[in-house]
């Protein structure tokens, strides 16, 4: 819990997001592993994983963005810090809930990889899981600073949801792309079979951990 | 929901040759003059075991009168890519069609010697909700579980086109119709596809009133049945080049891709080329800018019979076709094999070089003049019809019945319901096992074989065999 109070804390946390939706095979490495045994060279890899990045990075930044111009709102931040962890906490319930895979991922073609990353990526609240994680470094970054102008202020918030929706992406490529890379290249296809684990319901309660500390931060925020 | 991918599935077909060896098969059984219900035969397939090829467990429908044919699982490798969003769905499920009466059983085989009935959807449900009626073959795909149908509405199903629908693979309820934009497909049999390259291949045979009552032998003279193939942009859902075969080739019934997904070729069977009673088997391939070509690669010559040896519907041509009837491929695409149902035998046939198939093999069985025994002495009804192969390749099995009516017009009278297996040497030899012959109940015919684990008409794979 100290630890997520700093800024050192927030940033590990965007880190460590973003391997854990690396490693799982649902974010799409297998997909890299598939692209590089069907065009029969590793180079076809690092395309897939490209593509795959982009679609994540996206769908972070999609949703970061919109918190990031509402957190210019200095006297709510309270309020929007609150309401953000909410809405985490409630995607986690409703994926608990809802256990079935959302059909029109389905009718994505194999060779829109993008696309097919940033909606499973949506799809799953991935970019959500960041929000809290996300204000609490605006959070920190602001009561750093002092009050400053509205615009500024939303300058720093826009370059701060970049830099947070960059670095997630650069562990979570990271972490999948050496999964990928190490399955193709030495474990072979059947360790798809044995490291697959079913992380529908740690998923649902990752967002839900994650809102509930937003929500603590938002709370015992001096208002 | 399992926590882990089911252990039946597969990254590659290559990774599923190296399966445990099958222990049971799932066998359809009907009731050829409706009398008693259909059902699911599970037989012991394992040489250990002390009842070693005899049905071990049955599970009996409470409707008369469905005729069963094709049947599928509910889940199969294809869970394995992440695109399919369905990794840990287990495979537990057969989805059986009655293809006489629009009835879907769903069994639970998940322990096969209590295997027993998960679900029934009514024919005015498939009705009602799709449109279509006389549903057939059955894969796993994206979304859901698709269905193809050879009818369309109304009583004798010429009210509109068949198609395809999809079944939720879990909750077992219809979704709806599975066609955007359908082009030229007009009839329906068989489809199949290859899930990363992203296209799906159709077949047609006949409109029900082709079918139901016999083979209707002016339409086949005058080349009535379907003769033509369907390609398909899978996830567009709408047919993008359909290929006529020629319209002599009547019956273009069985598609088999290649496992492989990395290979863009496979098979359709032709059950007789009406200019010359021929059997074929057409190559088809997708080329670099992505159409679809189709290759005559293998033909079968009918067999000079005396008139007396023929049934009447075959007596003023004085020889027997083979009637391809059903073709099946090997995991490592290696072996096509193809039931020659009018003729008694089964062909193995090396396709490695799949523009120019050799025939590596063949058992005689059965057969309209042969109606050659088991090596065990025993009287083979009719001919080698639907054949499953192994996983791994090295066993063949095959029952004899084609369909009800058809059964009585080719082979006049009652001959009994057979299953039999033929062992695939590691040089390929391929000869009929003395050892497996399953008797089935008194009144019934076998049609299509599931192998515990899937099979080679079964799983779909989302990744190379490397």
């Amino acid at each position: 819990m100290e630890l997520l109070g700093t800024t050192a804390g927030l940033w590990l946390a965007v880190v460590v997001s973003g391997l854990y939706h690396g490693l799982n095979p649902g974010m799409g490495w297998p997909l890299a592993v598939s692209a590089a045994l069907f065009e029969g060279r590793q180079s076809a890899l690092w395309g897939a994983l490209g593509m795959l990045s982009i679609g994540h990075f996206i769908a972070m930044i999609g949703i970061l963005l919109p918190f990031a111009v509402m957190f210019m709102l200095v006297e709510y931040q309270r309020e929007i810090q609150i309401g953000a962890a909410c809405v985490v906490i409630a995607m986690g319930l409703f994926l608990l809930w809802y256990r079935k895979h959302p059909r029109i991922l389905a009718r994505v073609k194999p060779s829109q990889l993008a696309l097919w990353s940033f909606l499973v990526a949506m799809a799953h609240g991935a970019g959500l899981m960041l929000v809290p994680i996300f204000l609490g470094l605006c959070g920190l970054d602001e009561l750093d600073m002092g009050h400053r102008a509205a615009l500024d202020l939303m300058g720093t918030n826009v370059l701060m949801a970049f830099a947070v929706g960059l670095m997630h992406t650069a562990a979570m490529i990271g972490s999948g792309g050496l999964l990928a890379w190490a399955v193709h290249r030495y474990l072979g296809l059947n360790a798809l079979r044995k490291t697959w684990f079913n992380l529908d319901i740690m998923w649902a309660l990752s967002l839900i951990v994650v809102g509930g500390l937003g929500l603590w931060a938002g709370l015992t925020l001096s208002a | 929901m399992n926590v882990r991918p089911d252990k039946s599935f597969y990254p590659s077909p290559k990774d599923a040759m190296e399966a445990p060896v099958e222990k049971v098969a799932f066998t359809l059984m009907l009731s050829p003059d409706f009398s008693q219900p259909d059902g699911l035969a599970i037989v012991d397939v394992d040489p250990t075991s002390k009842t070693y090829g005899e049905i071990v467990h049955q599970v009996i429908v409470p409707n008369k009168g469905d005729e069963f044919h094709h049947f599928g699982w509910n889940a199969c490798s294809a869970s394995l890519s992440p695109l399919s969003g369905h990794a840990f769905v287990e495979r537990r499920y057969l989805i059986v069609p009655g293809i006489r009466s629009s009835r879907i059983y769903v069994f639970d085989v998940k322990e096969p010697l209590k295997a027993k009935i998960h679900k029934i959807i009514e024919p005015e449900e498939v009705f009602e909700k799709t449109g279509y009626s006389r549903p057939h073959t059955i894969h796993c795909g994206p979304e859901g579980i698709y269905v193809s149908t050879l009818g369309g509405g109304g009583e004798d199903g010429t009210d509109g086109p068949p198609g395809i629908f999809i079944l939720d693979c879990e909750t077992f309820d219809i979704i709806g119709r599975y066609e955007i934009d359908r082009g030229a497909q007009s009839k329906h049999y068989d489809f199949w596809w290859n899930l990363p390259r992203d296209y799906m291949v159709s077949s047609e045979w006949g409109l029900p009133p082709q079918f139901e009552n016999g083979v209707v032998p002016e339409d086949l003279l005058s080349n009535k049945y379907g003769h033509v193939i369907h390609f398909w942009d899978l996830r567009a859902r709408k047919v993008t080049q359909t290929i006529d075969l020629g319209e002599q080739y009547q019956m273009a019934l069985e598609i088999r891709p290649a496992h492989d997904p990395v290979k863009t070729h496979g098979f359709v069977g032709v059950v007789v080329d009406t200019t010359n009673l021929e059997g074929a088997i057409f190559t088809w391939w997708q080329k670099e800018d992505g159409t679809f070509e189709a290759k005559k690669t293998i033909t079968i010559p009918p067999h000079p019979a005396e008139t007396d040896d023929l049934p009447p519907l075959l007596q003023g041509f004085g020889a027997v076709p083979a009637l391809v009837t059903d073709i099946d491929l090997s995991l490592d695409d290696k072996y096509l094999y193809v039931a020659c149902w009018g003729q008694g035998e089964m062909h193995q046939y090396d396709v490695s070089d799949p523009m120019n198939p050799v025939l590596a093999g063949k058992v005689e069985i059965g057969g309209i003049v042969k109606k050659t025994k088991h090596p065990n002495g025993k009287e083979f009804g009719y001919g080698p019809q639907m054949v499953e192969i192994s996983r791994d390749g090295k066993r063949v099995y095959w029952t004899n019945s084609l369909y009800s009516t058809w059964d009585d017009q080719f082979y006049p009278g009652e001959r009994g319901a057979a299953m039999v297996m033929a062992n695939v040497g590691e040089d390929g030899s391929f000869e009929l096992d003395e050892n497996f012959w399953v008797e089935f109940p008194e009144g019934y015919r076998s049609h299509q074989i599931r192998l515990e684990g899937g099979d080679c008409s079964t799983d779909s794979f989302c990744y190379p065999s490397v």
